[in-house]
């Protein structure tokens, strides 16, 4: 009797899965019980403390790359912040500069000269078959054995290349620039004003105005004009050599451009090659329709072809831009001071809270990845085709 | 005379081929000529550095090279190119690490053999197939047996493991390894139990939302706190959890794919004949999904191969981190282009050789199925 109803039991689906997930919770719940005890254990027997009191502690070490003020007497959460932003800096630059020459790339893929297109593919094949870390490290040690400051690099008028970075003016903004800021967001509006109004006078005429055109000049000039109106509010400090060490101006340091360079070329590489498919995804029959109706051939690029393709790019793109952003974690190897080379490294370190650190590291992560995709889903839904579901 | 050429040069095919991808209008025409400058300039410029102009292991007096200052672009600077010797004085750390010198011939034995064990998976139309799959479930306990030791064989430690051996190793092992682990993890992910399904799908997430050296680094400072006394796993081990782990998750993520391109049909049909969950799952449902996400498996697999540069942080010596040793070293520092084109090279070699197999699957998939 006893033997029929676990039978039964067994034989029912619901029955059966209940019982399989009862037994993967407690087989689960066991061992996260006999990990989070040997693991208090173990702290205890170490001697070392747990919490997040540390973050309030001052940090002791100094972090060059800092986009907000940071000395070693300031706590570990301000060189997490630092270290945040470092990662955020060079993710959104790296995204950025990948993704233009990405585009280039792929388009030179795609292009009718048999030299231009292998020339293309060597570059793809070389630069994404080789570790990123590697890159970095290569372009880093170039950087590294650059001619040392005073026999300087002279790129243009005031930008210098050495070995300690790349020295170049520093703007320093003088009262009356905020006018400058203002007619350049008034311009922005106007231009939006302007193509909205051109749009429908076009829908209702049937006549092309220079929409582009007209804008580009608009915001390029409207703040030029101004600049020029307020006496030109802003100074460019040039960083001049004095003794051993330039003066003045701003340093961009060779493990950030290492970073930067290492990142983009690898990266780009890939997004050449979404960008290559998206584009060749695009039917063949939609160009010559296109060109059919007496499209010029950079409108059937600008209307037709890239907002087609742009729905086929932007998935893999997003993770290429996630890809980018965890691969921004190996700034340790060369010393770019990074949300795990500065507070997951030297903090971990310092204070020994292995868990509590590596766990706000993660999370921050985990934060990040899903913030990007959240934005880029957002973008993809506003290219996906509307109204044929 | 003049038209009879050119009817002539328009029938030869090799005419119309450099009209029409070179030569199609006067702006390709330019792209052509930039193009061809450029190649010639990048081509001399590195034939001459790597080849023509370098060192091997004598410089151009004829002294064998010891040291970077016998390099003859040391001796007369800027009239030669790269200097080869450093590769050649290092050879064996680059391949072996620290592995001593008189054991050499066991790992190079297993280097040997790793062809063997992975010819039967790659290939189906092999003579002999079974017993080059038996001899790929063996491979792992004989090259663990030759590389560790064990009896008759005296023990070497993992610490003196390096170069392309961990490099090999780590990525060998953690894709074998991973194997398994994702096809249960792609399995829970599309199963109807909401439990296992959310544990497999926090898992994989979670996995991929971190950077893989927040995994090694908590691999290595955290997992001997989670572990009872005595159970210390080396550095390497550690290493491999990590890397097998990550693996995992993306891997699991492939194959996820190609189990959603599985007609529900298959699964109904397998059912309708009486078949249980894991009969269909593994006679009817994963011999299909397997085969379609094979070129995502190995694209991730070219992945996880570069990652394995990433031990290097953690204090391993992979290739790189020999490399980096290498140019630490006062006799051979500052030769870093030599070094890191070395590995570059053989990074290449490896990736370039998986993403061609890929695309022969690719196509011979295509083929099948048409």
């Amino acid at each position: 009797m006893s033997t029929n109803v676990f039978r039964r039991l067994l034989f029912d689906e619901k029955s059966r899965s209940l019982i399989v997930q009862a037994f993967v919770i407690g087989v689960f719940a066991v061992f996260i019980y006999l990990l989070v005890q040997q693991t208090a254990a173990n702290l205890d027997k170490r001697g070392i403390s747990s919490g997040f009191d540390f973050l309030s502690m001052s940090a002791g070490y100094d972090i060059s790359i800092r986009l907000i003020p940071f000395t070693s007497e300031d706590t570990h959460l301000r060189a997490y912040f630092v270290g945040l932003l470092n990662t955020l800096m060079i993710a959104v630059c790296g995204c950025f500069l990948a993704t233009i020459l990405g585009f280039i790339v792929g388009v030179i893929r795609l292009s009718s000269n048999w030299l231009f297109r292998n020339i293309a593919y060597v570059y793809v094949e070389f630069t994404r078959n080789v570790p990123v870390l590697l890159q970095i490290v290569l372009y880093y040690s170039i950087l590294l054995h650059l001619p040392k400051i005073k026999q300087a690099i002279v790129l243009f008028e005031g930008f210098y290349l050495t070995n300690r970075g790349l020295y170049s003016p520093l703007p320093i903004i003088k009262d009356g620039f905020s006018i400058v800021l203002a007619s350049f967001v008034i311009a922005i509006i106007l231009s939006i004003f302007i193509k909205k109004n051109l749009k429908r006078k076009q829908e209702q005429t049937g006549k092309q105005y220079p929409i582009f055109l007209i804008n580009s000049a608009l915001i390029i000039f409207t703040p030029i004009i101004f600049y020029y109106i307020m006496g030109m509010p802003i100074d460019f400090e040039i960083p001049v050599l004095k003794g051993f060490n330039f003066k003045g101006g701003m340093v961009v340091r060779p493990e950030f451009i290492g970073m930067l360079l290492g990142l983009s070329i690898y990266t780009a590489a890939f997004i050449s090659e979404t960008v290559r498919s998206g584009i060749i995804s695009v039917s063949k029959g939609q160009r010559e329709a296109s060109q059919a109706l007496g499209l010029k051939n950079n409108l059937v690029m600008r209307l037709i072809i890239i907002p087609q393709a742009l729905r086929v790019i932007i998935p893999p793109l997003t993770s290429q831009y996630l890809n980018l952003t965890k691969n921004s974690s190996l700034g340790i190897a060369i010393g770019y001071a990074d949300l795990v080379h500065g507070f997951g490294g030297i903090s971990l370190n310092q204070t020994g809270r292995a868990i509590e650190i590596m766990l706000m590291v993660m999370v921050t992560y985990l934060t990040i990845s899903l913030i990007i995709s959240l934005f880029m889903n957002l973008y993809n839904k506003s290219v996906q085709f509307k109204g044929n579901a | 005379m003049s038209t009879s050429i050119v009817n002539n040069l328009s029938h030869n095919k090799y005419y119309n081929w450099i009209v029409k991808n070179l030569f199609s209008s006067w702006v390709n025409s330019i792209f052509t000529i930039i193009a061809l400058i450029f190649i010639y300039e990048v081509g001399s410029f590195f034939l001459n550095w790597a080849i023509f102009e370098a060192d091997f292991r004598y410089n151009f007096q004829g002294e064998l090279i010891t040291d970077r200052i016998l390099c003859s672009k040391n001796i007369v600077p800027g009239e030669y190119g790269a200097c080869w010797a450093i590769i050649y004085v290092r050879w064996d750390q680059f391949m072996y690490g620290f592995y001593p010198v008189e054991e050499l011939w066991r790992v190079n034995l297993t280097f040997a053999l790793l062809p063997l064990a992975i010819i039967g998976v790659l290939f189906d139309k092999i003579p002999f197939r079974r017993y080059f799959i038996y001899f790929t479930f063996a491979y792992p306990f004989i090259a663990y047996f030759m590389l560790y030791g064990g009896p008759g064989l005296s023990t070497v430690g993992t610490n003196k493991w390096g170069g392309l051996l961990v490099t090999l190793f780590l990525g060998v092992t953690g894709i074998a390894l991973a194997f398994p682990l994702s096809i249960l993890l792609a399995l829970g992910r599309r199963s109807k139990l909401p439990i296992i399904k959310s544990i497999c799908v926090v898992f994989i997430e979670f996995i991929r939302g971190v950077p893989l050296i927040t995994l090694l680094f908590t691999a290595n400072v955290m997992l001997p706190l989670f572990l009872p006394e005595g159970v210390n796993p080396d550095n390497l081990l550690r290493a491999l959890v990590a890397v097998t782990l990550f693996q995992a998750a993306y891997m699991a993520e492939a194959i996820r794919g190609g189990l959603q391109a599985i007609p529900r049909g298959q699964t109904e049909a397998a059912q309708s004949l009486g078949l249980s969950y894991w009969q269909t799952t593994r006679k009817i449902v994963l011999p299909q999904a397997l085969k379609i996400a094979i070129p995502p498996i190995v694209n991730t697999c070219i992945g996880l191969f570069k990652d394995t540069s990433l031990v290097l942080i953690i204090g391993l010596f992979d290739l790189l981190g020999i490399g980096r040793a290498a140019l630490a070293d006062m006799t051979w520092t500052k030769l870093y282009y030599e070094v890191y084109v070395f590995i570059s090279l053989i990074f290449f070699i490896f990736c370039f050789g998986m993403s061609r197999y890929s695309l022969y699957l690719e196509k011979k998939l295509k083929t099948d199925n048409s």
